[in-house]
């Protein structure tokens, strides 16, 4: 079968490819797109490293079918910074050290990013159970959980 | 190679006759949460998908004669954001809202959970208690039948070829009514239920419930409505004694395999006391 002609938006940029049926987003991002930030964990949607943003709603693009993205609008890691400048929640995960090995970040901050546009002022047991679909296997996301927490106390001090 | 093919229609008739016409294999594809998952393992292999998603009323919550028709391709998300339904119907909406993690409620469907037909299902008995029913499509026009006549054994429905569920429907509330959804698992997010509970009941002014239903997930092949059980609390005000009925009711209608989750005994003893809970919770919402 032919493949499919998908036109979507990612990142706020129009983008075209090319997929078949059975290629996952996942799958379209990082081999056909070379957008690698989005990672790949267990590809049946427990651990949240795929996390993605399609118009404005939290999936694992693991879940999701690559031709499922036409005319959608696609939010990946790539986004999130603003040229150079991190967004707050990139910076204070890098001052909190809520990261080790790094596979799980990109899910990790698209998700807090989504939970603090949800709710910019979520109590410790909202963020964690927000967050309970991204697993780290290095933190103990004592440390994550922090992070998210001071970005929103700091997000909603500069609104 | 496996080369499946993909449709993405946008309207019910086109749906039906894709999925009427196609030969081998087909899946519906709505929030995708279950069927990705069997697609990437390799145990199933349709040969045509098909993706509900661009049909508008599969889209979309409407009230419908005071009650709520819910379009197939809903999300737990959208389901948990519709605020008139969660105050109606919290025991569902609580039920579908249950089903794994944030990323997952993006996605997953009432009808999905429903259609896929795991015994665990957690939207499932929470539906059958509230009196749900499912709106149907196939090649012959469109009939409707219980939430419960859907699923007719692990992974196995009762649709027949070029069928698929359009929308489920709740029936208008009845006034002093509540409905209630618990479920059992070792830890308190992302798990598969041990046991699932669903109690609605309906009160008179005086507090003594008049209607009820009871159904229970994970402990048989299919979602029970357990009879016994609702019987138990009808004329009472859920008192210790209906409370001890109600129980012993549900232990027995249970039939569950042992698995790493729990044994016979443990989810058989579990589907009692959570009856017990959702029950209590129930009265309380219908104002007891």
């Amino acid at each position: 079968m032919a493949k499919h002609h998908i036109s979507t938006t990612i990142n706020g940029e129009p983008v075209e490819f090319l997929c078949n049926t059975e290629q996952t987003m996942l799958d379209v991002l990082r081999d056909e797109l070379h957008l690698t930030g989005t990672k790949e964990g267990c590809a049946t949607g427990d651990c949240g490293a795929c996390s993605i943003t399609v118009d404005g709603r939290l999936v694992c693009a693991c879940l999701m079918l690559g031709v499922e993205a036409e005319g959608h609008a696609v939010e990946t890691i790539e986004g999130m910074a603003d040229g150079d400048k991190l967004h707050p929640l990139q910076q204070k995960f890098l001052e909190y050290a809520a990261l080790q090995c790094g596979i799980c970040t990109p899910g990790f901050l698209i998700a807090s990013k989504a939970l603090l546009e949800h709710n910019p002022d979520p109590t410790e047991e909202e963020a964690r159970y927000w967050l309970a679909g991204n697993l780290c296997r290095c933190t103990g996301y004592d440390k994550i959980i922090r992070a998210v927490l001071d970005t929103a106390a700091d997000m909603r001090g500069a609104s | 190679m496996y080369a499946p093919s993909f449709a993405a229609p946008t309207t019910v008739a086109d749906a039906v006759q894709l999925l009427a016409n196609a030969s081998g294999v087909t899946r519906v594809l709505a929030g995708g949460t279950d069927l990705l998952v069997q697609l990437r393992s390799g145990i199933l292999k349709p040969d045509l998908i098909v993706d509900t998603k661009r049909i508008p009323e599969l889209r979309t919550i409407t009230t419908e004669g005071g009650g709520y028709r819910i379009g197939a391709s809903v999300s737990g998300a959208e389901a948990g954001e519709h605020a008139a339904l969660s105050r109606d119907w919290p025991g569902v909406v609580e039920a579908v809202e249950l089903i794994g993690s944030t990323q997952i409620q993006g996605r997953a469907s009432f009808v999905g959970n429903l259609c896929n037909a795991s015994p665990a299902a957690d939207a499932v008995p929470a539906l059958v208690a509230a009196g749900a029913t499912v709106v149907i499509a196939g090649p012959n026009g469109e009939r409707e039948i219980a939430v419960e006549q859907v699923p007719t054994g692990p992974g196995r429905t009762s649709l027949a070829k070029g069928e698929m569920v359009i929308a489920v429907k709740l029936p208008p509330k009845p006034v002093r009514t509540g409905d209630a959804y618990l479920r059992f698992i070792p830890r308190t997010e992302m798990d598969i239920a041990v046991v699932g509970a669903g109690v609605c009941v309906t009160l008179d002014g005086q507090g003594v419930c008049r209607a009820a239903k009871v159904s229970l997930g994970a402990v048989a092949p299919t979602v029970l409505v357990v009879s016994a059980a609702a019987a138990a609390l009808v004329g009472s005000k859920l008192d210790d004694a209906a409370l001890a009925t109600l129980d012993a009711a549900a232990q027995a209608a249970c039939n569950p395999i042992s698995d790493k989750r729990g044994t016979i005994e443990y989810r058989t003893r579990v589907a009692g006391v959570l009856s017990r809970r959702a029950a209590a919770i129930a009265f309380k919402r219908a104002g007891a």
